[in-house]
């Protein structure tokens, strides 16, 4: 009989401590999938950050960093300098790449530094107990903001993709949702492409995800995936927001 | 006519070979302490600097900017200091050897990042040139780091080799040094100097041979992906509390090792002094003014000049107090440096202090003066 599902190879046997519904669980496999498919696990460091992910490092099977919060994408910048022939990719909260490490992201995208970035937007610091995130969305409830974000008071939150997209730099940028099977399929094809970007050395890439933080959201895993449909998607659109591999590169 | 002979463009090109060696070992020149520091970084391997600008140590990523490409290198000017040390910590976990600089302001930001190398156990280089403080103080030249320098200023239970040079010729030949201490125990290792060190000129010569970074003994540590062997990780959360409690022990038995092998210092006519000045850097090079003027008018005065600040030369120092009675500590700060030399002493001598704060660099005479002052 042949098997026609399977574990990837690029994944360890540690069973993932994460909650019921979680996406990171999902992006993990899909990312392990994408090396497994273009057979780059001997040639890929992945770069954990800081957060409920901090462990992404036991779970995936290749060379692994972690770094500290934000710094992902200047510690990218320095391996893939010296080595380019790595495949660098990190993989950040909304808390670490659109607070915190703000200014290395936007710096990394608009050197067009050739890895590859994977966005985890789940609109509240997870690992930390719920607190609002830069990505938190008006009139959402979170353990800092207990009435729900109002702009008047907290500030609007940041839209990454649409931010990023005004710069010469990045190459592809897409975001993407985990709420259903179909999105799933979306997002792999998504992380395909910018680690397709990478391989190809064609620069900065970087794919939203928004994800479900049932824990964070106080939500069961169901009600927190109707919640990305109805809440998130609306307010932080899904799409390709820029793609230059259409185009010759210069 | 007197027609002066013109070079041709091609002439006066350098050959391929030269482009990356440069100068050759011993030649004397006249150089600025900045600029050697950053030869001398290249000549002994560095392949990746990344900083951001900050008066007066500019002339070394300024140096670095061209320099670096000669030799296949890479130069990144960071959007922050905090990005720039992050890099760091990025290129030495796949094998380079690493540098940034910076002044103090620059350095506190760079803590953060050296206490993760510390904790990552990565090898860096990274040198203070050091201005007045706190806050933004001033550009001119002053030890108010020495603190920042030897104690550290992140989180963690870590310690960084600190090397403290007096000359252009010392600012030339360090970087090797450090890069050298940094790969064998695997921990940060930095040059501290000031503005004076690193703006003036002085004939120096490089003293060590231009390094093949290829022939370096290879890293069994670093990441390049896992071809071929176990997959490796670089960690430095470590929630288990046995486990942290046993990598803290870890370090500190690398520390032990540091202290008890890597401690230097230059001693000068301590045999018969009646009053030993501790000094490093700047203050030194002042202080052997004095010490020369001192014994010329029938002072004993001797010297000892920390060149590891940490580890401290506490057993020379703790020796001589046996038997003198008087240490004079000269430094440009309120008093950082004598902390050290007050731990070394264990109260078996009298400890005398002449400090120039703010930017101010003490004279000879000057600190002649706080000799006899302390002989009285």
């Amino acid at each position: 009989m042949q098997k026609i599902f399977k574990k990837p190879q690029s994944m360890t046997k540690i069973p993932m401590r994460y909650c019921p519904g979680c996406g990171h669980a999902i992006v993990h496999r899909l990312i392990a999938e994408v090396i497994d498919e273009f057979d780059i696990k001997e040639r890929t460091i992945g770069i954990a950050p800081v957060g409920c992910a901090v462990f992404l490092d036991e779970y995936l099977n290749c060379d692994m960093i972690q770094v500290a919060h934000g710094r992902c994408p200047a510690a990218a910048t320095g391996m893939k300098r010296v080595r380019p022939d790595v495949i660098v990719f990190s993989y950040q909260g909304d808390g670490d790449l659109a607070a915190i490490g703000t200014a290395e992201t936007i710096h990394a995208a608009t050197r067009g530094e050739n890895f590859t970035v994977i966005f985890i937007n789940n609109a509240i610091y997870g690992m930390t107990g719920g607190q609002q995130a830069p990505t938190t969305m008006p009139k959402q409830k979170t353990t800092t903001s207990v009435y729900g974000r109002d702009p008047k008071i907290h500030g609007y939150p940041i839209k990454v993709c649409e931010m990023l997209s005004a710069l010469d730099g990045p190459v592809y940028l897409e975001r993407v949702a985990l709420n259903k099977a179909a999105n799933v399929l979306r997002a792999k094809r998504a992380l395909k492409k910018a680690f397709r970007i990478q391989l190809d050395g064609l620069g900065f890439s970087l794919v939203e995800i928004l994800s479900p933080c049932p824990t964070g959201w106080g939500l069961t895993p169901r009600k927190a995936c109707e919640y990305v449909d109805e809440k998130m998607i609306s307010y932080y659109p899904l799409g390709v927001y820029k793609d230059l591999t259409q185009k010759k590169p210069t | 006519m007197n027609k002066r002979k013109r070079l041709s463009p091609k002439s006066s090109k350098p050959k391929r070979s030269m482009l990356k060696t440069k100068y050759k070992t011993g030649e004397r020149m006249l150089m600025k302490g900045n600029e050697a520091l950053a030869e001398g970084a290249v000549r002994a391997g560095c392949r990746f600097f990344a900083g951001y600008p900050i008066t007066p140590q500019n002339e070394i990523p300024e140096y670095l900017s061209w320099r670096l490409f000669e030799v296949g290198g890479t130069f990144i000017q960071a959007e922050s200091e905090i990005s720039a040390i992050n890099m760091l910590f990025g290129a030495s976990a796949v094998g380079a050897r690493v540098m940034t600089s910076s002044s103090g302001c620059g350095i506190s930001l760079k803590q953060e990042g050296i206490s993760y190398m510390t904790a990552a156990e990565l090898p860096c280089f990274y040198a203070s040139v050091v201005r007045g403080g706190p806050g933004l103080g001033n550009i001119s030249p002053a030890q108010s780091d020495y603190f920042q320098s030897t104690r550290g200023g992140a989180q963690g239970d870590y310690r960084v080799i600190c090397l403290a040079p007096n000359s252009v010729q010392e600012m030339g030949n360090f970087p090797k040094l450090a890069y050298d201490l940094a790969d064998k125990y695997r921990n940060p290792a930095m040059v501290l100097a000031d503005g004076l060190l690193g703006q003036m000129m002085e004939p120096m010569g490089f003293t060590f041979d231009f390094i093949d970074v290829d022939k370096l003994p290879p890293k069994d540590y670093i990441l390049t992906g896992c071809k071929n062997r176990k997959r490796r990780i670089i960690n430095t959360l470590r929630m288990d509390s046995d486990r942290l409690e046993k990598f803290n022990w870890k370090l500190y038995e690398k520390y032990k090792r540091i202290k008890e092998n890597e401690v230097r210092y230059e001693e000068r006519y301590t045999d018969d002094a009646d009053i030993i000045i501790v000094a490093y850097g700047t203050a030194a090079r002042v202080s052997i003014d004095t010490l020369v003027r001192g014994r010329e008018e029938g002072i004993k005065i001797g010297l000892i000049r920390p060149i590891t600040l940490w580890p401290f030369p506490r057993k020379i120092i703790n020796e001589l107090a046996s038997r003198v009675e008087n240490f004079l500590v000269v430094e440009m700060s309120i008093g950082q440096l004598i902390e050290d030399v007050q731990l070394a002493v264990e109260g078996k001598a009298k400890i005398h202090f002449h400090g120039r704060p703010g930017g101010n660099v003490p004279t000879g005479e000057e600190v002649l003066k706080a000799v006899k002052q302390a002989l009285k």
